[in-house]
């Protein structure tokens, strides 16, 4: 039996029936991960000691005939934007290079609780900006289905961690698509809850009206259990909400599934338009009904304005970076030429911080500054109306929205870095989702030219359960 | 469009050192995403009120135990000992 590829439920089994132990299992990923992770560079920390301290502790559970919590034991990789205490938290900046994280994110409290075993921390694109992880200032991740590709982004490490076997489940944050989109490249399962129901308290805000985190897993049953263990009010997060639970009793026969005309555009892969359209076809077959809905302001509106409010947002959370709070200071380089204050500021911040984070700020910057805010800033929030107001339409005619991640599969390394623009386009299908605070899960539904394509489901708010289970529904069909 | 100049006023703003190189290359690039989000224009936005958050929310507040003794206040201010 090869542990690595086991899904949770199959692990847990293993586990309860002493088929393994925990212990074992880790191992069989420490291994894993020593022999390929070199080659996908998924993982920027590990924590082996750490791990097996961990799976040791499970073990005595179970030789003590305790029951254990599904994820108890259950190796898992996180996004190094998300605290764990004492452990190094890097938001693969170099301005965190050598951060300590003072006290652990909620859902990693959560995981703890439920005893799932950390294994490290994964890449990214710095502080979260990016669709393909090559804006790691540690070097890119390569997609474990093909390793000339990138594995999408941001939460890149996290994506190829679970397609390439080196962690059973992993977290992920989504401010514009990072985890349904690299979960799309990789061929995996990733699930954007709806706006409030994870607490971000721990996560290195990015912009924080659109951040939110969540499960990269190898089913949807598994992202479902890993989103059940993590969910819920808190109250570090005042934007975390404990929703009321709708009895809403899933059934294929006549729900009605939405297709927006927009999201099939000019220029994109014919094998993902395929590939999508097959699917849709598969739940018509399966007796859902399918309706045309329209979404006027959700794909080339929605990316601008989400550029607008995203980088006026990074501008300011950002800010703290500063050369005297956090991290990387120009002030302790011992060839400086520091005369005052503000040469602090530049300098730290010149050198600290990558290309693709310094255009973002200067945008924001700009888009927020004097003379340019009412054009910029207040126009892309009353867009931002729009596109609420256009899914609050769609959802009169439909249960739930069914769409493409992305126009295309996994690109090659290189390919958009020289132009910023193209990269931005890579989340012009995902990016809606954050503006309007919905949930959205994406799930391989086929291949073309041998990659993996990503089906998207959009809910209603506080609907993640229901999508969840047509998800469920559909991997089956 | 962003000159060189403006590039200069914005990183002043935003306390990003950098070299004059890179100020022609941000020039270069910001002016491209703004000639793309230029598209917002074309919205019709004239009845809509903006929005900065996905939801409607409030302020999440604890209860005010300085202000809860109606007493101790004083024409809306609390009265405490004196420091001096």
């Amino acid at each position: 039996m090869n542990l690595a590829s086991l899904t949770i439920t199959q692990a847990h089994d293993g586990l309860v029936k002493k088929e393994f132990s925990a212990l074992e299992l880790a191992r069989a990923f420490l291994d894993e991960i020593e022999k390929s992770d070199k080659s996908i560079f998924a993982f920027l920390t590990l924590t082996p000691d750490l791990a097996l301290f961990q799976a040791k502790k499970i073990d005595d559970l179970i030789s003590q005939g305790n029951s254990i919590p599904l994820l108890a034991g259950i190796p898992a990789a996180i996004k190094d934007n998300i605290l764990v205490e004492n452990m190094r938290c890097t938001a693969a900046s170099k301005i965190l290079e050598n951060y300590t994280a003072p006290y652990s994110a909620t859902v990693i409290k959560k995981l703890e609780k439920h005893g799932s075993i950390i294994l490290g921390k994964t890449n990214l694109d710095e502080f979260a900006m990016g669709a393909s992880t090559e804006n790691s200032a540690f070097g890119p991740t390569k997609n474990p289905r093909n390793l000339s590709r990138v594995p999408g982004g941001s939460s890149g490490g996290s994506a190829a961690a679970v397609a390439g076997n080196l962690a059973v489940y992993a977290l992920g944050s989504d401010t514009g698509g990072s985890i349904r989109q690299p979960a799309s490249f990789c061929g995996v399962v990733g699930l954007k809850p709806t706006y409030g129901a994870v607490s971000r308290y721990g996560l290195i805000a990015m912009a924080s009206s659109l951040d939110q985190i969540g499960p990269l897993a190898k089913t949807v049953e598994d992202a479902r259990i890993v989103f059940d263990a993590i969910r819920g009010r808190d109250h570090f997060d005042s934007t975390s909400i404990e929703p009321e639970v709708k009895n809403l009793k899933f059934k294929i026969k006549n729900l009605r599934v939405g297709v927006p005309k927009e999201y099939f555009i000019k220029g994109m892969e014919k094998g993902v338009e395929k590939a999508v359209k097959n699917a849709i076809n598969k739940l018509e077959e399966a007796g859902a009904k399918i309706v045309e809905v329209s979404l006027p302001h959700c794909t080339d509106y929605a990316l601008a304005a989400y550029y607008i409010l995203m980088s006026s947002e990074v501008s300011a959370n950002l800010a703290r970076y500063d050369g005297i709070k956090y991290g990387y200071s120009e002030a302790r380089n011992p060839k400086h030429e520091i005369r005052n204050l503000i040469d602090v500021y530049l300098q730290s911040r010149k050198n600290g911080l990558g290309h693709e984070v310094r255009r973002r700020i200067m945008l924001g910057t700009y888009a927020l500054s004097s003379g340019y805010y009412e054009a910029y800033y207040l126009r892309a929030q009353k867009v931002r109306a729009k596109i609420i107001e256009d899914f609050a339409n769609a959802f009169k005619k439909a249960d739930v929205i069914a769409t493409p991640v992305a126009p295309t599969t996994a690109f090659k390394l290189g390919d958009k870095t020289k132009d910023p623009l193209s990269m931005y386009l890579a989340d012009i299908f995902v990016t809606a989702v954050n503006l309007a605070g919905l949930p959205g899960l994406s799930l391989p539904c086929g291949k073309s030219s041998d990659l993996p394509v990503g089906l998207q489901f959009i809910g209603k708010h506080f609907e993640d359960n229901f999508i969840l289970e047509l998800g469920e529904f559909f991997e089956k069909l | 469009m962003m000159n060189k100049k403006e590039v200069k006023h914005i990183a002043q703003l935003a306390r990003l050192g950098m070299t004059p190189r890179e100020e022609e290359r941000f020039a270069k690039e910001l002016s491209s995403v703004l000639k793309y989000v230029g598209k917002l224009k074309e919205v019709d936005v004239s009845k809509t009120e903006a929005v900065s958050h996905p939801f409607k929310v409030e302020n999440v507040m604890r209860v005010d135990e300085a202000t809860k003794d109606k007493k101790k206040l004083i024409e809306g201010f609390l009265q405490v000992k004196s420091v001096f």
